[in-house]
């Protein structure tokens, strides 16, 4: 039985539990193995990147996990298939960019999260404008379509943007693409600030969350982080799942 | 204020293509350029300001030319509109001075710029050198081996060209640079896109300032020949010079028009519906979705997309849209050079390689037309390649 993102994500909130999600690129080597792993070491959530060829979002270590991917010939129903079989009890949510999605058609492509077993789904280059159509094959397929809501929106953008995401909203830390930063942006804590003056969903800042202290300082506004780049760099770099969850075992420290 | 000809919806569609398909932080950003664009368009003080720099910097208007000896030997009347003939040596300047223009209404500083064959990211970092403005271009490592001479030229314009390694390192790889630097540096930056492409507002704005091509060719064409052309030739990647010429006659049915692509990038024939970079249109792609690279002796046309317009103009038919080969095209280069006296970039010798085509073929379209081909950049910055292609064939 597939749970409601949302509810559950809220019920952890309201027990004063602060989030952690953390993001890691399908097709890698190890990139099963660690989601089973973060599972483990107590992540709310996972997020899968289905990789694309021109990631505009994305920095030089998820653009690089990308190629690493694409090169080894990942499909989006190599990543479907796998997320299905490796039965996650924490819900799995899918990232990538509109085109993937629009490919197979974005009715198909919101079913087949479904029957794989995915609970939500991220487009990174979507704006809100151009949503409708994703937000009503979410609502059929009864997964989650979470928006992201940047540092450059105005008040009332925010509002909207934060009324029809469901699941989580994804505010973006910084101005910039995913990736490591040495501090912690003043916008990542204005932004969460922002969206919680005007949403009763769940706020996670994503882009630019790179240690635990930092992630430590975004939750004192925020209900949650997400975190990728710098596990994705560990996975790229020591090729070890148990290694990989070991630096996310420190986020979860730093976090409750 | 102005009417727009042929303006996009609201959303920035043409019929199906076009839109506004890009992250959440860049969509302040095109809402403001597409307010300070709407409102300096219908500004008698900005557009007075504008027609003087293309007066009297970029060299404007630029000539039309029989080609006289091609005509005889390739039985058609054969004109071109000589964008060749511009300041830093192509169409990509009339461009560049709206939006460095517009940068500085809307209090940037910095503007950045993709490009292939460097005719853009010249044209970019001349018009920040004439307004003072930091500049920086991203260009394909491998655009940046077959484009040497113009790395140089934008350097000692002073623009810092960065290198771009991801993926085929070519334009469509060089635009995902600068539309993550966009990202990160919107506060402070215009992003000066070069083509008819990317998000809304800049396929309808980028089409407006090459709009000037098409009017001055059709006035030029009445004055010149009693009367306008019947077909119009142009190149396509991105699809702006070929726009620019075409905006005019696009409310003509009698004159035809013909887009020519790259074999190897030929997205209006061999792609399907798919977003990239900021707008859904045609687009070489895999089953999945993956964005192909397309293969081009030309960087300029080197783009496995096209602007959005183009995607609708050839879905109501309205234009024609054709390939031709590499082989084709060095054929051209050196007939336009060699009959004509005219160098002419690898791009708009895709146009001739067609017209070349068509007439030799049985049942030819061009035979004893008036065509009126789009000469939108000078053969220079091609030089070096087609020695070393030359000297390879003759080995």
């Amino acid at each position: 039985m597939l749970k409601n993102l949302e509810v559950e994500l809220k019920q952890k909130c309201q027990n004063g539990q602060k989030l952690l999600v953390p993001f890691i690129t399908g097709g890698i080597q190890g990139w099963e193995e660690t989601l089973q792993a973060f599972e483990d070491v107590g992540a709310d959530a996972v997020e899968v990147g289905i990789p694309f060829s021109d990631a505009v979002m994305d920095g030089p270590i998820i653009c690089e996990a990308n190629d690493i991917a694409l090169s080894a010939g990942t499909t989006p129903d190599n990543i479907f298939k796998k997320v299905a079989e490796l039965k996650l009890k924490v819900p799995v949510i899918a990232m990538t960019y509109y085109n993937i999605a629009y490919r197979r058609g974005l009715a198909n492509f919101s079913a087949d999260l479904k029957t794989y077993s995915f609970s939500g789904g991220i487009l990174a280059d979507m704006p809100f404008e151009a949503s409708s159509n994703w937000l009503e094959a979410g609502r059929q397929a009864e997964i989650a379509t979470i928006l992201l809501a940047a540092p450059t929106a105005s008040d009332d953008r925010l509002e909207r943007i934060a009324t029809s995401s469901t699941g989580f909203v994804y505010a973006v830390g910084l101005l910039g693409v995913t990736g490591e930063q040495e501090t912690l942006a003043t916008s990542a804590t204005e932004i969460a600030k922002r969206l919680k003056q005007v949403t009763d969903t769940p706020v996670l800042v994503g882009v630019g969350i790179s240690t635990p202290e930092q992630a430590a300082k975004a939750v004192e506004v925020a209900d949650g982080v997400i975190v990728g780049s710098v596990l994705v760099k560990k996975l790229l770099a020591n090729k070890s799942p148990k290694k990989t969850a070991k630096l996310l075992a420190e986020f979860k420290k730093a976090l409750n | 204020m102005s009417e727009i000809k042929n303006a996009p919806t609201i959303d920035g569609f043409f019929d199906e293509f076009g839109g506004r398909f890009i992250p959440e932080t860049l969509v302040p950003a095109c809402e403001e350029l597409e307010e300070a664009f709407k409102e300096s368009w219908a500004d008698v003080e900005f557009r007075a300001t504008l027609d003087n720099l293309l007066a009297n910097f970029a060299g404007r208007p630029t000539p039309i030319t029989q080609a006289k000896t091609l005509s005889t030997e390739l039985g058609c009347e054969l004109i071109l509109k000589r964008e060749d003939l511009n300041h830093t040596g192509s169409h990509k300047i009339n461009n560049v001075l709206g939006q460095a223009l517009l940068a500085v209404k809307m209090g940037k500083n910095r503007i950045i710029a993709e490009t292939g064959a460097g005719q853009h990211g010249v044209a970019t970092a001349t018009a920040a050198a004439v307004f003072g403005l930091e500049c920086v271009v991203y260009m394909g490592e491998v655009d940046m081996m077959r484009q040497e001479l113009n790395v140089f030229r934008m350097e000692l314009l002073g623009a810092e060209v960065i290198p771009v390694k991801t993926g085929s390192k070519t334009l469509k790889d060089a635009i995902n640079e600068a539309l993550r630097d966009w990202v990160t540096n919107v506060k402070n930056t215009h992003y000066c896109l070069g083509s008819v492409m990317g998000p809304h507002p800049y396929p309808m704005m980028v089409r407006e300032l090459q709009s000037i091509i098409g009017k001055e060719s059709k006035i030029q064409c009445q004055e010149q020949f009693g009367r306008l052309p019947d077909i119009v030739v142009a190149c396509v990647g991105g699809g702006s010079n070929a726009i620019g010429i075409f905006s005019e006659f696009l409310d003509i049915p009698d004159v035809e028009l013909v887009g020519v692509e790259p074999a190897g990038g030929a997205s209006l024939t061999k792609g399907d519906p798919g977003v990239l970079h900021g707008s859904m249109t045609q687009l070489l792609q895999d089953e999945w979705g993956q964005v192909l690279e397309a293969k081009s002796i030309s960087a300029g046309l080197d783009y496995p997309g096209v602007g959005p317009e183009h995607a609708a103009l050839a879905a109501s038919k309205r234009a024609r849209y054709v390939n031709v080969t590499d082989e084709e095209v060095i054929s051209a280069f050196q007939l336009m050079t060699q009959k004509e006296g005219i160098i002419p970039a690898l791009e708009p010798a895709h146009g001739l390689a067609y017209i070349v085509k068509d007439l030799e073929a049985k049942n030819s379209a061009f035979k004893n037309k008036m065509v009126l081909l789009n000469l939108s950049g000078r053969g220079d910055k091609d030089v070096d390649q087609m020695m070393e292609h030359l000297k390879c064939l003759k080995i």
